[in-house]
């Protein structure tokens, strides 16, 4: 790679940080703003235009006090741990496409810092190793409630980590590929009529449980149990003050921004969207960039719905979700789409690609909704209330009667908690 | 099954497009309730005088033992009050005031009453204090400030009290005496007089309520 090759590359790095950056400081306070607005209030209003400079004073604030070191501390842990965190969160988006590609010269230019063939393997990679970060830091502090929150988000990553990696490869096997590019590729094209071919139309559920996942590996409300207030003190940074807070801080932000990044480039197509005869010049390249903006401030705005309505779940709901409910579906979803995948290739029957998967996610969608809310009904809601509704709409008998089974299940369960 | 989940994002959602109810409290001040009991004032008469009358009834009924009154005789030269005597120091500390407005309720001629204003904050003991000068109601227009003498007082003839005075405290004045020295004796004379809105002094051995009904119903 000749020099301008490096600059093109160094240019877009600093593009996509800038973009990232300037997004996560405009998340800190939209949130702080939208939810203001569901609570009646006005949220952050004073400094700058609409109260947008209140990110950058709190920043400057955190920056400058007092840094904190307790006696107790395991000092290069706890110093590193919050680095870790910070680290891990701002190199986890460089995997993203956040962007359409144009032409200078000969040159080629794709506004994507990074595109390994490990491609979103790299995303679970850095969302584990971004776990260290808190559990190190939970640890390290040398104090009860960092060590408990640390062990929550722990136990918590595992578990939705789980679920996460499953949704996951049911794209990966969906669209064939691990490498980023591939998969925003392949969602181009529309699948009936004006409807783009978007994941998330065949891959309902995949998406459904990877947003859940999400939420969990960002320890956003309503699962932010390693941080819960009311229990914990403030979890694992108690101990943390001034900059090392900061950085904490900026980490969750900063991974909700990637968790919402990878959903649209999974599901919604990345930067994809109407072109206007741009396409391969800068300026389609940058209305990509806006697409993509868009679509991850759509998702942003549910993370911040999500907070803003819902109460932090108990704990032991949290994990029963993640083992009992999620990976389940994870299972049969991924081996679900493999045998689809595979039947797709050996008949060329493409009607599959376009049909089962819409009716296996209604099926699916309605088992899901019948294991989370089923434990509320009486005994009328037991599994053969469910079965009569979802077989028909089966296509394939090995994975119904797999979900049929995860049905059964969860409402013997439910039924074993009503009884106990 | 998903009505829970639609309700509860619903209302939300909703809620980011209704009216929020916080105040801008700087930007936009609401006001108080009418008799919100905001800061003290020590109010005046309308020709300057001062209502209180260093009695000190406010300071007993604190609560918060927050007032410190001194009281003062006023003399034919230096009127300060129509009454016999006047507070010449008045305090209200607002690090101890809890607005609770008992002193207002003790007060016998109104002299003491709240404000609406509720904007006292400062950063220092001292500040917080009040002295009379803060204390006191700003003149009403025309008004000369105190002391006056006995002299202009009676050249006005304000009616006071509507005349229920149980010591006519113009008493130098009345024995047409304008200029004499202070005598504490002279105090004490029973002697009617109309300096005052017609009230009239008492005879020693009458109580000062019935002298007072008793002008009262002759004024009537």
């Amino acid at each position: 790679m000749d020099l301008v090759g490096v600059l093109i590359v160094a240019a877009v790095a600093v593009g996509a940080f800038a973009l990232w950056l300037v997004g996560t400081a405009l998340l800190i306070w939209a949130e702080r703003r939208v939810v203001a607005r569901m609570q009646s209030r006005l949220g952050p209003n004073r400094l700058g235009p609409f109260g947008l400079l209140q990110t950058l004073a709190d920043g400057a604030k955190l920056f400058f006090k007092e840094d904190i070191t307790p006696t107790n501390v395991d000092r290069a842990v706890y110093l590193a741990a919050p680095a870790m965190s910070a680290v891990v969160a701002m190199i986890t988006f460089a995997v993203i496409p956040f962007g359409g590609s144009f032409e200078i010269g000969e040159r080629v230019v794709r506004l994507q810092v990074w595109d390994p063939d490990i491609g979103l393997l790299w995303i679970l990679a850095m969302s584990s190793i971004g776990v260290y970060g808190i559990v190190l830091a939970g640890w390290a502090s040398g104090s009860k409630y960092p060590l408990l929150g640390g062990v929550r988000s722990t136990a918590q990553m595992i578990s939705y980590e789980l679920a996460m990696g499953l949704s996951l490869a049911a794209v990966f096997i969906w669209t064939g590929s691990l490498r980023s590019s591939d998969i925003v590729a392949a969602q181009s094209g529309t699948l009936f009529g004006p409807i783009p071919a978007w994941n998330i139309i065949p891959q309902i559920l995949a998406f459904l449980l990877f947003f859940s996942a999400a939420v969990a590996e960002t320890q956003r409300p309503p699962f932010d149990l390693p941080e819960a207030e009311g229990e914990l003190g403030a979890g694992f940074h108690t101990e943390y003050s001034g900059a090392k807070f900061a950085m904490f801080f900026l980490a969750e932000f900063m991974n909700v921004i990637t968790m919402s990044a990878v959903a649209v480039t999974l599901f919604l197509g990345g930067p994809a969207g109407p072109t206007f005869g741009l396409e391969g010049t800068i300026w389609g390249a940058l209305l990509g960039v806006v697409y993509f903006a868009a679509k991850v401030a759509l998702f942003l705005f549910v993370f911040v719905w999500l907070r803003g309505t819902l109460p932090r779940v108990r704990y032991e709901r949290l994990m029963s979700l993640g083992w009992k409910v999620m990976l389940p579906l994870g299972l049969i979803w991924t081996l679900f789409t493999g045998v689809v995948v595979v039947l797709g290739q050996t008949q060329e029957q493409a009607v599959i690609r376009r049909y089962a998967f819409p009716a296996m996610a209604i099926l699916l969608v309605v088992v899901l909704v019948l294991s989370l809310f089923g434990e509320r009904r009486p005994a009328a809601a037991d599994g053969d209330g469910g079965d009569p509704q979802g077989s028909p709409g089966a296509p394939g008998g090995g994975p119904s009667a797999r979900a049929l089974e995860a049905a059964r299940a969860s409402d013997k369960r439910a039924g074993a908690q009503v009884g106990g | 099954m998903f009505t829970p989940l639609r309700k509860g994002f619903g209302l939300t959602f909703k809620t980011m497009f209704r009216p929020v109810v916080t105040t801008e409290y700087p930007d936009v001040r609401r006001a108080t309730e009418p008799r919100f009991h905001g800061r003290h004032v020590l109010n005046r008469h309308p020709d300057g005088l001062e209502k209180c009358v260093g009695c000190e009834l406010c300071a007993w009924a604190c609560p918060a033992d927050a007032i410190f009154v001194v009281g003062e005789d006023n003399t034919p030269e230096a009127r300060y009050s129509p009454g016999e005597r006047y507070g010449i120091d008045y305090q209200i500390n607002y690090l101890r005031c809890i607005l609770c407005g008992l002193c207002i309720e003790a007060c016998p001629t109104r002299a003491l009453t709240m404000t609406n204003e509720y904007e006292f904050s400062a950063d220092s003991r001292e500040a917080m204090i009040y002295t009379k000068e803060q204390l006191l109601a700003p003149l009403p227009e025309g008004a000369n400030p105190t002391p006056h003498t006995d002299a202009e007082v009676a050249a006005r003839g304000i009616r006071y009290y509507d005349g229920h005075v149980a010591q006519n405290p113009l008493v130098h004045l009345s024995q047409g005496s304008p200029t004499s020295q202070p005598n504490p004796e002279e105090h004490g004379d029973p002697v009617r007089t109309a300096l005052l809105g017609g009230g009239f002094e008492p005879p020693d051995e009458t109580r000062a309520d019935g002298a007072a009904d008793e002008e009262g119903s002759a004024d009537g």
